[in-house]
């Protein structure tokens, strides 16, 4: 902040306290003309206003916020770019990048500052990193087997995974996977969890109706179907679209078991992650489908993401 | 004059005067100096202005009266940059007119959701939010599936944010209405909602 400006601010601010003292004093000076203790003149119902001084409690009390007024502005960083005695600020504001954030950060603590924020953060990481650091060093597999890990797991799952996985971990309707049982789109060894929850997934599905046609799409929909066994299969129709899955078999394989290095779906079993209904599966061939994991290294670090791994890992391993 | 405060007790307008100047006193300190800094002036390394859609789609969180129920504004408390990401910085806001930072939080903070669920998502959780999160209590909007922009209005609207300084180019608002035209209001909220929070690299 300039000089001029912590010069503009010192003036108004000391100004108006310095006022409202001199304010105070004269206040306590008798300006109205009558006697202390004597009639103001007005009357209402026998109720009479007398010129009475200020109550003295409450003109100490008006002294006591003076002067608590200069103590904070002396301690604090009130006036401008004056940065106080005890050198206390709330967070690092003048950040412009993640960065400069972190750099701030360490320059503050170099240069003797009292950063509220940090200090929040200082106190937490002293608590909870060595908890997490010890986690950190146990593999996902195993860790998924002590039940205080879960625990934390769990809450952490609860507030970053459960709004499209559902709180018990049964995913939804609609291309959110449950996560409860052995079907893994990507494949569910600890570190494919890990790797999932770091950098997130992207499983596209293009459409194929340029490809197949309208016609083409209803075969292969009743084949897809008749490799799980569903009913209301038109053997027919899965017949022709047999013939036809060579363009499926590319990402879903010839055996049509999927593939977990694309995310490809395995269409042989009972989990639909877009539905099984006839209407659903000509509904993806139709318009394609693109499931998004987003990435969660920024939100919850290394150390957090492998806690979260091993929670997920234990819901499918019962 | 015998009684100098009887001449403000009995004179209202006088005491209105008065009240406003005491008040502009703490508007000169708390205010004024803000608007002549640099670190509440200078964008973010990242920042880049709206696009056409996104632009929309912020119209239509304005529209639909999302700031009643969600800031964007994560304090620099630890319970909230856990849950939300790094506090919100004066550079991420200078673009913002009006900025709807909100002070009411009966849903989650929106400062940082960009990236944080998939387009999918949120095409879901907008039609009816108890479909993916069955305890919620924020309302449906299925109409903005339905309503498609035209574009009309989108290079103007470009335009007096130009004039309060983002910088969008001739060419930007030129596009302006090709960008939107025929694109659901789903679609634009989607896109706005995407990119909040994401220029603080």
């Amino acid at each position: 902040m300039s000089m001029f400006w912590t010069i503009w601010i010192s003036v108004i601010t000391l100004g108006l306290i310095i006022g409202c003292y001199f304010l105070l004093r004269w206040c306590l000076s008798n300006q109205t003309g009558v006697e202390e203790g004597e009639s103001m003149g007005h009357e209402f119902d026998g109720i009479i206003e007398l010129n009475n001084q200020l109550p003295r409690w409450w003109t100490i009390m008006f002294y006591i916020t003076i002067v608590w007024g200069f103590i904070y502005l002396a301690l604090y960083p009130g006036l401008g770019a004056y940065e106080g005695l005890w050198k206390w600020r709330s967070s690092n504001q003048n950040v412009q990048s993640l960065e400069e954030s972190a750099q701030a950060r360490e320059q503050a603590s170099a240069n003797g500052y009292l950063v509220e924020y940090d200090r929040e953060l200082d106190f937490a990481a002293e608590q909870f990193d060595p908890i997490f650091e010890a986690y950190a060093q146990i593999p996902v597999e195993e860790l998924a087997k002590d039940p205080e890990a879960n625990k934390v797991g769990k809450r952490l799952f609860l507030q970053n995974c459960s709004q499209c996985h559902g709180s018990d971990a049964r995913g939804q309707n609609g291309g959110f996977p449950n996560l409860t049982d052995d079907d893994w789109l990507y494949g569910g060894s600890g570190a494919k969890i890990v790797e999932t929850l770091t950098l997130g997934r992207s499983g596209l599905m293009p459409a194929q109706l340029p490809a197949l046609g309208e016609q083409g799409i209803q075969e292969v929909a009743n084949y897809v179907r008749s490799l799980s066994g569903l009913p209301d299969v038109d053997a027919e129709l899965a017949e022709a679209g047999k013939a036809r899955f060579m363009v499926c078999a590319a990402c879903h394989g010839m055996d049509a078991k999927g593939n977990q290095m694309l995310g490809a779906p395995n269409l042989t079993d009972t989990t639909w992650l877009y539905g099984g209904s006839h209407r659903a599966v000509v509904e993806t061939l139709t318009y394609g489908r693109n499931g998004v994991m987003p990435s969660f290294k920024k939100t919850l670090g290394d150390d957090k993401i492998h806690v979260v791994a091993a929670y997920v890992y234990s819901l499918s391993d019962e | 004059m015998k009684n100098p405060h009887e001449l403000i007790e009995k004179n209202v307008g006088l005491l209105t005067v008065l009240i406003l100047v005491a008040i502009s006193f703490g508007a000169m300190v708390q205010i004024t100096p803000l608007m002549f800094q640099q670190q509440t002036m200078e964008p973010v390394e990242g920042l880049r202005p709206y696009t056409a859609l996104e632009l929309e789609g912020r119209d239509i969180y304005i529209r639909e009266g999302c700031v009643g129920c969600h800031s964007q504004m994560i304090r620099p408390f630890r319970a909230e940059t856990e849950r939300y990401g790094h506090y919100s910085v004066a550079g991420e806001s200078v673009w913002e007119h009006p900025f709807l930072w909100g002070s009411k939080r009966t849903g989650p903070d929106l400062a940082r959701v960009g990236g944080r669920y998939s387009d999918e998502w949120h095409r879901v959780h907008l039609i009816n939010p108890r479909n993916v999160v069955p305890e919620s209590n924020m309302p449906g909007f299925p109409w903005l599936e339905e309503n498609t922009l035209s574009g009309e209005l989108t290079g103007k609207k470009m335009e007096v944010f130009r004039g309060f300084g983002v910088p969008y180019t001739d060419e930007d608002i030129a596009g302006a209405q090709a960008a939107v035209s025929g694109k659901t209001e789903m679609e634009a909220l989607i896109a706005y909602l995407q990119s909040l929070g994401t220029h603080l690299k």
